[in-house]
């Protein structure tokens, strides 16, 4: 890695092409421009997943640490290829006045006439299609479950702020369970008359798999809580009984279906960068996500005019 | 692909809600199964099917109370087998080793002992099955999985009819999984068939060639058809001819008992050298579905003809001593268990035409060998010249045909040859070559050929493998090649370590033409 300091998007850029020739000019075949922001605290964190994902989805990265905002605008950052990544990488720490125009930084950078995902792994921007960065992005990849404070607001705040192309990793996470349900149902043929979701109090994951199951099979869906971790049962109340995956432990579940005995299932809770390079296999707006968050702001509305009713009665 | 339908006994359709075909997150998990393994002690087995049965369920991707039994000649117990299950998982998966994947399938692994031709043991295996849809719930649905020579498959398949183990009960299903080779010649190929369509319908029947995986397949598809700018050029007005090697620096190891006498023709270009050609000549399919593509690669063979004279346009070669990648390697009849006088080749090249409007006139040179310089399996699509070429004779003279080759192993992806101006003053023109890999193809996030094979299976989905017509017909190509091979003199002979026998390249000068170096 080259260390660039009090630089520019065109210092970096051509550091990208001094790296290649140093490397013998290998062929790259990167497919996007995977831009990520974080602040100095989550940067490692972030770095090793965006790795690994980048070994699927060969891409240039570029990290885009913020700094503190005050003082002089300045940007330093470190160029390289290699060393474990498949592509390109620049991470880029800006501080003083810049933090506020990253997109400056960004845009001069991005790989010509291919996708850009943009990542906030942890802190994002209440409504990420309208973020000067966000909008440079075909996909933009939030994570409700990894804010500091009030997840569950979060959520709720990127379901509200919902536009084609937006995604949050706690919809990522749910999929092996869905995928686990849709199977299990398939075997199962009948109406559900009934379901219910147990996990964590908190839990975005839990908030939106309450929605999907609510949304496809047109039912009220009871969401219980448990000390986790993560979700730990769901039940689909079936004429025949009922079909209930239970997970205590975070890695092996149990599938029970009526007239069947119990089968256990590997159900692992997965890391970040298994997540994102889900997340990056399709780079199209995700219809079924769009259906399940819209229906989560309006069983919301509900949920929080009972409340209001009863709390001013 | 549509939603799932069920007609419940009152004739109204259940239509799975929790499906949606815009869900393309969902991956396909199969519904209860269980695999059954036969020849569970082979090196296939141990190497690539167990590890690939502990991937996919690190995956996710195996069903709930899926479950194994292994087949052999041994006095193991269950336990026995885990453990071996468990030695080769450790040693050869390509995911990481999680003790609660290997938990739930471990509590799924039986062990059945007994010879091919034992009623008992077969007996023994029914009722391990029987127990397995009770304990596990794999709801009867079983596939069976042939890792053992052909010459036993007539003795296991038959005694999986007679024990009632190939007759599935009502919704649930009975498949068979067969390996390579199929057969040693078109008579062969029809007996072995015979056998096997006697007992199981051809769509319960997956004939594997791992050498040519789904994903490389789909991958030169997706290139040929997805795009544009290839189609247009993909005929006899621009292409000049295709090369497509397979070359294995390796000999032949411990098979000689297998190897010799069947050679090299029948061992590689029978199947997939075949079935590569036949993906890269065919039409464009009207669907991508197996039928489909089925058809296509059907009339590709069918319109294929071979040279009147099999002696200037085929070449063969055996190996001798000599120096491969630094190490000195014995000849192969130096090979253990070879006859001195063996006549086998372990080099073949052959030269194809196809009759069709699209490739009337551009040979298709198809070359495997063992011992030879590397490995490496690529199909090379060698364009004609420029048909005129606006600079003066010195500055093109080392600018050669454009090409395009589409590398299959080892590593995945498209090479493109074509001519670009030497930086400086002069005027010169020289091949550049541009690479492309398939990024993912080599991680551990995409699953390999046996992985993708196993999976579908047990979804069964119809495989994209040949069915026996065109095993029948590719045999039909080469039987009168071997057959002539057979009355004519012996193969000529090659350092190991080099491009094949001299002859190899005599028989592409006659035409012009010089192999490519891969």
């Amino acid at each position: 890695m080259i260390e660039l300091t009090e630089t520019t998007s065109s210092a970096i850029a051509s550091e990208f092409v001094k790296a290649r020739r140093r490397a013998g000019s290998p062929a790259m075949g990167m497919v996007m421009t995977l831009v990520f922001v974080v602040d100095e605290a989550d940067a490692a964190e972030t770095m090793k997943a965006a790795r690994t994902a980048s070994r699927e989805h060969p891409a240039r990265v570029l990290g885009v640490i913020l700094g503190n905002g005050r003082g002089q605008s300045r940007v330093d950052a470190q160029v390289g290829i290699g060393s474990g990544w498949t592509g390109e990488t620049a991470f880029i720490r800006l501080s003083g006045e810049v933090t506020k125009h990253p997109e400056s930084v960004v845009l001069p950078l991005l790989l010509p006439d291919s996708p850009v995902v943009v990542w906030w792994p942890s802190k994002a921007p209440d409504n990420p299609a309208e973020d000067p960065l966000g909008r440079l992005a075909r996909r933009r990849i939030t994570d409700a479950a990894a804010v500091p404070r009030n997840k569950a607001r979060a959520m709720l705040t990127q379901c509200r702020a919902y536009a084609p192309g937006n995604t949050d990793l706690a919809w990522t996470r749910i999929t092996t369970w869905r995928a686990l349900l849709a199977a299990a149902l398939d075997q199962n043929p009948g109406k559900v008359v009934a379901a219910s979701v147990t996990a964590e109090r908190i839990s975005p994951s839990a908030d939106l798999l309450s929605a999907w199951l609510s949304d496809r099979l047109r039912v009220d869906v009871d969401r219980k809580s448990s000390d986790g971790p993560g979700i730990t049962s769901v039940v689909l109340e079936t004429k025949r009984g009922p079909v209930s995956i239970v997970r205590e432990d975070g890695k092996l579940a149990t599938l029970s279906t009526p007239g069947d005995p119990d089968r256990p299932v590997a159900l692992k809770r997965r890391g970040i960068d298994e997540l994102l390079a889900e997340e990056l296999r399709r780079l199209d707006p995700d219809d079924v996500y769009a259906a399940t968050v819209k229906k989560m702001v309006k069983l919301n509305a509900k949920g929080t005019s009972v409340r209001t009713k009863k709390a001013t009665a | 692909m549509s939603s799932i339908h069920y007609t419940s006994p009152d004739g109204t359709q259940f239509v799975n809600p929790l499906r949606d075909p815009q869900d393309r997150r969902l991956p396909k998990i199969a519904g209860p199964c269980g695999l059954v393994i036969f020849g569970v002690t082979g090196d296939l087995s141990r190497k690539k099917l167990m590890p690939a049965v502990y991937d996919l369920a690190n995956r996710g991707l195996l069903p709930p109370g899926f479950s194994l039994v292994g087949f052999a000649r041994r006095d193991w117990e269950d336990q026995d087998f885990a453990q071996i299950v468990h030695d080769s998982v450790r040693e050869h998966a390509r995911t990481e080793f999680r003790e609660e994947v290997w938990q739930q399938l471990a509590e799924g692994f039986r062990f059945v002992s007994g010879d091919f031709n034992d009623d008992l043991a077969f007996d023994n295996l029914r009722q391990t099955i029987l127990d397995l849809d009770r304990v596990r719930g794999t709801g009867g649905n079983h596939a069976f999985y042939l890792s053992i020579p052909p010459r036993f498959f007539s003795d296991v398949i038959g005694q999986l009819k007679e024990h009632g183990l190939a007759n599935p009960a009502e919704d649930s299903w009975r498949r068979v999984v067969v390996e390579k080779p199929f057969g040693s010649n078109l008579e062969t190929a029809r007996e072995l068939n015979a056998i096997i369509s006697d007992v199981f319908p051809s769509e319960s029947v997956f004939r594997i060639d791992h050498y040519l995986g789904k994903e490389t397949v789909q991958n030169i598809l997706a290139m040929r058809f997805a795009n544009a700018m290839f189609e247009p050029i993909w005929n006899s007005n621009y292409v000049d001819h295709v090369q497509i090697t397979m070359a294995e620096d390796i000999g032949i190891g411990g098979r000689a008992g297998y190897y010799d006498g069947i050679g090299a023709a029948r061992d590689v270009i029978q199947n997939h050298l075949i079935q590569l050609m036949a993906l890269i000549a065919m039409e464009e399919p009207t669907a991508f579905d197996a039928k489909s593509l089925r058809l296509e690669k059907q009339k590709v063979l069918e319109s294929v003809v071979l040279p009147r004279r099999l002696d200037l346009t085929t070449a063969r070669g055996q190996y001798t001593e000599g120096w491969a990648g630094g190490v000195n390697v014995p000849g192969y009849k130096q090979e253990q268990d070879i006859p001195q006088n063996s006549r086998t080749e372990t080099f073949a090249a052959i030269t194809l035409h196809i009759e069709s409007r699209r490739w009337a006139g551009v040979p298709f040179y198809i070359r495997t060998g063992k011992r030879l310089g590397r490995r490496v399996t690529e199909v090379a699509v060698v364009f004609k010249r420029a048909p005129h070429l606006p600079f003066g004779d010195t500055a093109t003279e080392e600018l050669t045909q454009n090409a395009l080759v589409i590398r299959v192993q080892p590593d995945e992806g498209i090479t493109m040859r074509f001519g670009s101006k030497v930086p400086g003053t002069a005027m010169e023109i020289r091949d550049v070559s541009m690479d492309f890999a398939y990024g993912g193809s080599f991680t551990e996030s995409s699953p390999e050929a046996y992985e993708r094979l196993i999976l579908d299976v047990l979804l069964g989905e119809p495989p994209l493998f040949p069915r026996h017509e065109e095993v029948e017909l590719s045999w039909k190509i080469l039987d009168p090649i071997v057959e002539y091979w057979e009355k004519h003199g012996k193969p000529d002979t090659y350092e190991a370590g080099t491009w094949g026998p001299a002859s190899a390249d005599r028989m592409l000068a006659r035409d012009g033409r010089v192999w490519r170096r891969p």
